[in-house]
């Protein structure tokens, strides 16, 4: 798996309704630090198959990072049925991430 | 046994181990996050040498990749300790234990809380120590930037460009950043000056919704902001490594300009050094003095 690119148009679909865990990936194109995560998320895809991975450009998707009173990016959302279970904000190692998974 | 092991993939760092490598010396970089250091925030490096314009993540690949080419090895794993054995030196993380000749610390800063009830939680929710990379969240509304320094007088000039207003809170009554700026600041319409105060409360629900600051005579104002921008400084990443280099009051390592410290062998280079001036270039500087002066050290 992959990350996948979502939009407000599928984000209800592809994260809230959801049946299994989705982590979020809040990014911009001009982030250094969301570039420098990107490669651990994909990582993760290929070795986590229990959570899906999707990424939201916040540039192109204003309203949906107002949604979820995003300041400051690289900003990961774990997403369980339907709701945010956690977050975590700015770039961190790989095993922060996996602690994160749980 | 590794030649050079060099602790932080940063700038400094990176270009310490390609001078390393150009002497032929084996070398293993230790990085606790990721390759770049700081740099990788700053979406526009508009004053090294050569390149006239470089986004920061570029730069940081560029060097990266520069010295993977020539043989340098990279772990992400987070140095912990360093032991002194005499002749060599034993570099230790979570995962195991590396022996080197020569060590060189290019570990920078973090930044350095504000230190109030709750601002951790808050990070990313209105709180922020980079105005050039969150600043954009919070067009048209009401900010404050704390500090005193140039990073202070810079982030609060950034956001009068994109907030409706900005409040400069400070704890003393004169900044220690540059007088040009601070003059700027107080020729524009949309600033505050807030001085001889510190934040003492922030006041949020999901998210920062006012914050409460404080003045010398113990008068309280409280302040409508949606984002808090702190700079109060930074720290450095010479805790760890304390007992064999020698720390000034604020936690730089005293090492002068070439890099050595207290200990034969271990060499300091970058933002983590006592200096003047910490800039980009600077930073590489420190890194090409540091990989020399262990390449002589070593074949000495």
């Amino acid at each position: 798996m992959a990350v996948k690119t979502l939009t407000e148009a599928t984000f209800k679909e592809e994260v809230l309704q959801a049946n299994q865990p989705v982590l979020v990936d809040f990014y911009a194109d001009w982030c250094g630090p969301c570039r420098m995560l990107r490669p651990t998320l994909e990582e993760l895809s290929e070795e986590r198959t229990d959570v899906k991975f999707a990424a939201i450009n916040i540039d192109d998707n204003p309203e949906l990072a107002d949604d979820f009173d995003i300041s400051s990016i690289p900003c990961v959302i774990l997403f369980k049925n339907g709701a945010e279970a956690d977050r975590s904000v700015g770039l961190v190692p790989k095993e922060a991430l996996e602690d994160f998974l749980g | 046994m590794t030649d050079i092991v060099i602790i932080g993939a940063g700038p400094a760092g990176l270009t310490a181990a390609i001078y390393a490598r150009r002497a032929s010396k084996s070398v293993l970089v230790l990085e606790a996050m990721s390759y770049g250091g700081q740099i990788i925030n700053t979406p526009h490096i508009e004053n090294y040498p050569v390149a006239a314009h470089i986004s920061g993540f570029d730069f940081a690949t560029k060097v990266y990749e520069q010295a993977k080419a020539l043989g340098a090895e990279i772990k992400f794993q987070k140095a912990l300790e360093i032991r002194d054995n005499g002749d060599t030196k034993t570099v230790v993380t979570a995962k195991g234990e590396y022996e080197a000749k020569a060590v060189i610390i290019a570990t920078g800063s973090k930044n350095r809380p504000l230190g109030v009830d709750g601002e951790k939680k808050l990070v990313g929710r209105g709180i922020s120590y980079c105005a050039t990379c969150d600043g954009a969240f919070f067009r048209g509304k009401a900010v404050a930037v704390v500090g005193g320094g140039n990073t202070a007088l810079e982030d609060a000039l950034y956001m009068a460009d994109i907030a409706e207003k900005v409040y400069l809170i400070h704890r003393r009554d004169a900044f220690r950043g540059e007088e040009a700026s601070a003059e700027k600041l107080q020729a524009l319409d949309n600033v505050e000056l807030v001085l001889n105060s510190q934040v003492t409360k922030l006041n949020a629900d999901k998210r920062l919704q006012s914050i409460e600051v404080t003045d010398k005579q113990g008068n309280v104002r409280t302040l409508e902001v949606s984002g808090l921008f702190v700079a109060v400084g930074r720290i450095p990443e010479n805790q760890p490594f304390a007992p064999l280099i020698e720390l000034d009051g604020a936690g730089y390592a005293v090492a002068a300009e070439n890099c050595r410290t207290k200990t034969k062998g271990i060499f300091v280079a970058g933002d983590n050094r006592v200096k003047d001036v910490r800039q980009l270039v600077t930073a590489t500087a420190d890194g090409a003095v540091a990989a020399t002066e262990a390449v002589h050290y070593i074949n000495s």
